[in-house]
């Protein structure tokens, strides 16, 4: 993985020294609330229900395990002894107090981290493909040119207060794992017909109130151009995107205010003016950046261990484990391997500092010391030799981390919603233990197979709801509590939105109204046929008619669900 | 008035008048006035009897006024807000696409956490709001030693100078 030199350090210390003194500054009464603000918030550091939340980087979901220990260590030493892995593959910490966090960034610093930009109108973490590096299906590692946006975005000087937040995505496999058409810039590594590979560019993708996949401004671009292109965007959406009115103030509006193709223009024109400067790339650099990127020395023996075979065989609970968590790696003998963080019970996404100091150190004895997260809030060991998946199992199992449902309907994306958050309507958390109370028996779960349940606890749409197989928004109706379903929806390479599926339902129906739409789904479908096949194919109408059944049998159910 | 230059605070001649009423006289000596107002005045203003900068806010485009540039030695530009990013664009654009090498004033809501960036994007004095310590906002000027990214200050970005290391 990167490594900083010198300089990358330096910069990460001087912004330690710039934050102490900006948050002395602010606690002597030198700088206002209203001054302060934008300083913290471009540090990751919000001022939430109770206490602040600091968000911390990951860079496009990598992490050593010496890393995962600093995290452990913050979040025992400065916060209630836990830490909440979000969407954009970022860890978050709820409870530091104010005066601590030039410390932790002091901490971080220590371990190459930092919370440069994690918030704030500039452009935050690049995300990136969780399986970068190990899948069969890749092109070309797409985190080589996430570090390159990674260095040239850090405290851009003419984009550091841009009309709203900025969020970058890359992959560069075939099979979309980033979620990259939900992204203001989504960056697909493609190949062209001479065999080259460039850059696939869309634009004016995002959720929120107004959510809309990204369009394609341009099929083809040469990567020494990579950062031209983007300063080209980035300038056009600094001068004229919305500033007026924070709603509408992402790029994506901009992009469908004027046009795709008007708004392509304008890139273009921009880009041809500066495209041939400093901004190069070259080779050289490139080079010097994918040389961190390497693959660890694997065992060419791995593939010859017969007694992962054996236990498949042997083991049922095991079995079932490695379908669901385990994946396939592009070394022979070796597996990626999920640590599911939706064990029942738990906030999803949330890991304790035991945990994490855990898991750093199965890292360490079973993975080449490397952990990858995931945008759907999970942890990976991303290459494990198969003949250690056993052990691995049984020691992840001691600790909550081996719930086989990666990919099921209780692997939920989940915001932190009305629990934390200032900005939810409604909670995430709880729904999500209600869920995971009513959904219970594996062997049901493992029946319905793939199905994403996204949850957001306001518009603003942290939790992806949007392209959720099953999307559920909080929303507020007079102080109580209702969530608005969404189907269809999907974060894929045929990425796209869910449809409303009628009116909000309350808190106590949630789980009550999916199991009515994983009944029809069970009617329904066709031989193999996952939940979203089969939605695309019978369309909203059954689904709309089962949830919305007028007063029958049914509401007595609804009743006893609602009493509970 | 007071402003940040060539790194230190000084006092200089130029009076920036923001909102200049039409039913006044404006007063003596150098002064800075809005771009359109400048557009509106223009023979007023060749007969007055004090040098003319002209300001320009985020909503200014560039491209109608380029070729008026060189007849200022000082444009400034406004920051309405902290963070209203629009004038960095303009910054950038005025050195590195019109090549205008007079001066580049900071107007507005100037404080000490911005200058960094400012001075990156080829602004090279500031106006810093009344009520703040000047002396305390030059500090902002040195926040950081290293830049990742080619700008309009010449500094060499941190990718040129791994490759001078390695030669």
């Amino acid at each position: 993985m990167y490594q900083y030199d010198e300089y990358d350090q330096q910069i990460v210390d001087e912004r330690v020294a710039q934050f102490r003194d900006q948050t002395r500054r602010y606690l002597a009464g030198e700088l206002s609330e209203d001054e302060y603000r934008p300083l913290r918030l471009m540090n990751g550091l919000y001022i939430q229900r109770h206490a602040p939340m600091l968000r911390v980087s990951i860079p496009y979901g990598l992490l050593s395990s010496t890393q995962l220990r600093m995290l452990a260590y913050i979040a025992d030493k400065y916060d209630k002894g836990y830490g909440h892995f979000s969407t954009r593959q970022n860890i978050q910490f709820n409870w530091p107090r104010l005066e601590t966090v030039p410390d932790i960034l002091a901490d971080l610093a220590s371990v190459q981290m930092h919370a440069i930009q994690t918030s704030g109108n500039c452009i935050r973490n690049i995300t990136s493909d969780h399986f970068a590096g190990i899948a069969e299906d890749e092109l070309e590692d797409p985190r080589p040119y996430c570090e390159i946006i990674r260095q040239w975005s850090t405290f851009h000087p003419e984009f550091s207060f841009l009309p709203r937040k900025f969020k970058i995505a890359v992959s560069g496999s075939e099979n979309d794992r980033a979620a990259v058409q939900i992204h203001d810039i989504g960056i697909y590594l493609v190949r062209n017909e001479e065999g080259k590979t460039g850059c696939k560019i869309l634009v004016g993708g995002g959720l929120g109130r107004t959510p809309y996949l990204g369009v394609c401004i341009r099929d083809y671009l040469e990567k020494q151009h990579l950062l031209s292109y983007l300063e080209a965007i980035l300038r056009v959406y600094n001068q004229l995107g919305r500033r007026d009115n924070m709603h509408k103030a992402r790029i994506k509006i901009l992009v469908n205010a004027i046009g795709p193709e008007k708004f392509t223009d304008m890139v273009e024109t921009e880009w041809r003016r500066i495209r041939d400067t400093a901004l190069l790339l070259d080779q050289v650099e490139i080079d010097r950046v994918k040389g961190f990127f390497t693959e660890p020395e694997f065992d060419k023996n791995a593939a010859d261990d017969a007694t992962f075979a054996k236990r498949l065989v042997l083991q049922k609970d095991f079995k079932l484990w490695v379908q669901r968590n385990v994946k396939a790696h592009k070394a022979p003998g070796y597996r990626a391997v999920y640590l599911s963080l939706k064990h029942p019970g738990v906030a999803p996404g949330d890991a304790t500092g035991a945990q994490m100091n855990f898991i750093a150190t199965l890292a360490d004895k079973y993975g080449y010391s490397e952990i990858r997260v995931t945008h759907d809030q999970n942890l990976i060991l991303p290459h494990v030799r198969q003949g250690d998946l056993y052990s691995l199992w049984n020691a992840l199992r001691k600790e909550q981390l081996a719930t086989p449902n990666i990919g099921l309907l209780t692997d939920m994306i989940c915001c932190p919603g009305l629990d934390f958050c200032n900005l939810a309507n409604a909670g995430s958390i709880d729904i999500a233990g209600q869920i995971n109370q009513r959904f219970n028996e594996l062997d049901y779960l493992h029946d319905i197979g793939d199905f994403q349940v996204k949850m957001s606890g306001c518009m603003n749409a942290c939790g992806h709801h949007h392209v959720g197989h099953i999307g559920i928004l909080g929303v507020d109706k007079k102080g109580k509590e209702f969530y608005q379903l969404t189907l269809g929806g999907s974060a894929g390479n045929a990425a796209r939105l869910g449809d409303r599926l009628g009116p909000a339902v309350a808190k106590e129906e949630v789980a009550e109204t999916i199991d009515r739409i994983l009944q029809v789904y069970l009617e329904q479908r066709e031989g193999e046929e996952q939940f979203l096949e089969t939605y695309l194919r019978v369309g909203l109408d059954p689904f709309k008619d089962r949830v919305y059944a007028p007063e029958s049998e049914d509401s007595t159910r609804m009743k006893a669900v609602a009493g509970y | 008035m007071r402003v940040i230059k060539n790194g230190r605070i000084l006092e200089d001649g130029w009076q920036r008048i923001a909102e200049p009423d039409p039913g006044q006289p404006l007063p003596e000596g150098d002064l800075i006035v809005p771009l359109d107002y400048w557009r509106n005045n223009r023979e007023p203003l060749a007969r007055h009897n004090g040098r003319i900068a002209v300001c320009l806010n985020g909503d200014d485009s560039l491209d109608d006024f380029s070729d008026s540039l060189e007849q200022f030695e000082l444009v400034a530009l406004e920051f309405p807000k902290f963070t209203d990013g629009r004038s960095y664009s303009h910054a950038r654009l005025l050195r590195d696409r019109f090549g205008y090498r007079g001066e580049i004033r900071a107007v507005g809501e100037v404080l000490r956490d911005q200058l960094f960036f400012m001075q990156r994007c080829g602004l090279d004095s500031y106006q810093v709001r009344e009520d703040k310590d000047a002396e305390d906002a030059l500090k902002g000027l040195s926040d950081f030693s290293v830049k990742y990214q080619t700008a309009a200050d010449g500094a060499p970005p941190v990718y040129k100078l791994r490759q001078k290391q390695r030669n």
